[in-house]
């Protein structure tokens, strides 16, 4: 049997000890608890703020100007889509989420314009290219809209009347519009 | 007449204790909700509303209970189904009657009569309390052994060991309160705290016995099974005695929880934060050290202590909640040693300590 070795007392066993005896860290632990607490408590009382956290929907948290939210077509003056179905964005489409059908311009100074333009924001993974990729500016991803949202597959996929309907976002990044309603929901009405 | 009058005197202090414990724990829930997110920057609950009223959350509470009361209420197919039945209303019945010896007041004079506040007066008060609180068990182990479910039963099989070894220490530590105060009746304890010592410092049981306050409120809060030592139930690996309730039962079980939490506060305040105790507060009124003497009515003295009471239970409560949020849970064999190698000695050693200072 080996004799048991008494250990110099260094920082490191005083340390275990002071910890051992449980007391001392508690009421550092409550200390550090209690400070939150009359911190968050005296901003509360004095009408301010004492959470980081926000209350969403009611409060939105800033976002980037650039962020890249659901897409939207831009009009024409007259309003007709300033599409011209060159087919990029569906092509250069990495989720494979744009759905076009060309159609015959009447005005033969435009070439086609988009008789389909869907986009199933169920698959999209809102890298931009899209918006990159067109000539005309067409697509734009500015609408500051997050909150989208169907009770099926079918009714993420947003054809073109809906994404025409939707406009920039404001100075503050919040969207000028309300988000399309749910089409799964429309076809039960 | 008289009969009848003290009867309705009985009736009304007991009325008086009920309403507040059971408020007090029921206003805990959401207290533990709030306080919990302001600890840690958040906002907390605050969804439930009245028509879009929604008043810091306090609705929530009222939503749990409806919740609770129409949610299915399951009982297992081999539960042993009286005493499945029986267990939650054992829980907070021995719960809710601890309050019953614990003082809010000194006497009361009213019509040529002199009420103690204290809804029931017994002169091993303090015993009474433990009795009640070490009985609450029984509702646990019953749902523990009645689930016919092994994490239940281990969950019983914890809560009966947590309880042992922590009523042991709460005995022992107020042990030196009951010797410094001279009585087990609470009202005497709280009564006896009333002294100074040079005239200026009164003499609150947590000067007195700081080696018993700490020991107690420990012990205290084991005996609540809330965090750190809440491995009756322990969340994160048996869910514990209740995990076969449901519904309202369920909720019983928590009210139990929080109602010991109320009792326990009201323990320490009358054992060491002075009870009804105001400093400085006499019968005849206050009496600030250096001479300066306010004469105040007997009902404004009488509501002054009440109020004081009062105040004290929610602190301590708010303090047994903030310590709920701080720390984590210990591990069961941690507790047991905990209970036996620290608490029992510790509190033994303050029973000789505090002989040998009054001795002297």
């Amino acid at each position: 049997m080996t004799p048991v070795k008494t250990l110099p007392v260094t920082r490191q066993t005083r340390e275990i000890a002071r910890q051992r005896f449980y007391l001392v860290e508690v009421l550092i632990g409550l200390g550090i608890t209690a400070g939150h607490f009359f911190r968050n408590m005296g901003l509360w009382v004095t009408g301010r703020k004492g959470a980081v956290t926000y209350q969403w929907p009611e409060e939105r948290r800033p976002l980037a100007t650039r962020l890249r939210g659901l897409h939207r077509l831009v009009r024409r003056e007259d309003g007709s889509p300033r599409c011209v179905a060159c087919m990029m964005c569906e092509t250069v489409c990495p989720a494979h989420c744009i759905y076009i059908v060309a159609a015959e311009h009447p005005n033969p100074e435009i070439e086609k314009y988009p008789e389909r333009f869907d986009i199933d924001v169920g698959k999209c993974i809102f890298c931009g290219y899209c918006v990159e990729a067109c000539p005309e500016d067409a697509i734009r991803m500015d609408t500051g809209i997050l909150e989208f949202s169907a009770y099926s597959r079918e009714g993420m996929i947003y054809s073109k009347e809906v994404l025409l309907a939707l406009e920039a976002a404001g100075q503050d990044g919040l969207p000028t519009v309300a988000p399309p309603p749910s089409l799964w929901r429309k076809g039960l009405d | 007449m008289s009969t009848a009058i003290d009867l309705g005197v009985a009736f009304a202090k007991v009325a008086f204790i009920m309403g507040f414990v059971l408020n007090l724990g029921g206003l805990l829930t959401w207290v533990e909700r709030k306080q919990s997110a302001v600890m840690q920057d958040r906002v907390g609950a605050n969804r439930a509303s009245v028509y879009g009223l929604r008043l810091i959350g306090l609705f929530h509470p009222l939503a749990d209970a409806i919740k609770m009361l129409t949610k299915e209420d399951f009982m297992p197919a081999r539960a042993e189904r009286a005493l499945f039945l029986a267990a939650p209303f054992v829980s907070v019945f021995f719960a809710l009657s601890g309050f019953a010896t614990i003082p809010f007041g000194d006497v009361l004079r009213v019509g040529g009569r002199e009420i103690s506040l204290q809804a029931v007066q017994l002169d091993a008060g303090i015993l009474y309390v433990f009795a009640m609180l070490s009985m609450g068990v029984y509702g646990v182990m019953l749902a523990g052994w009645a689930s016919a479910n092994n994490y239940a039963l281990l969950g019983g099989q914890r809560a009966a060991a947590l309880m042992i070894s922590a009523e042991i220490a709460i005995g022992a530590s107020i042990m030196g309160v009951c010797m410094v105060y001279g009585s087990l009746d609470l009202q005497e304890i709280a009564r006896g705290q009333g002294a100074y010592w040079g005239g200026v410092i009164p003499k609150w049981g947590i000067l007195s016995q700081p080696l018993g306050f700490v020991l107690f409120l420990t012990a205290g809060i084991a005996s609540t099974k809330r965090i750190p030592f809440d491995f009756p139930e322990g969340e994160s690996e048996i869910i514990g005695y209740f995990v076969e309730y449901s519904g309202m039962k369920f909720g019983m079980f928590m009210m139990a929880d929080f109602l010991e939490t109320v009792v326990i506060a009201g323990m320490t305040t009358a054992l060491f934060l002075g009870g009804w105790q105001v400093p400085w507060l006499l019968a005849d009124g206050l009496h600030v050290p250096g001479g300066l003497v306010w004469t105040l009515p007997h009902l404004a003295v009488v509501a002054l202590q009440v109020a004081a009471f009062v105040f004290k239970v929610c602190a301590m409560c708010w303090f047994l909640l903030l310590i709920r949020w701080t720390l984590p849970r210990f591990r069961y064999d941690q507790a047991m040693r905990l209970g036996w190698l620290a608490l029992l000695p510790l509190s033994i050693l303050n029973i000789v300590l505090t002989a040998g200072v009054l001795l002297l």
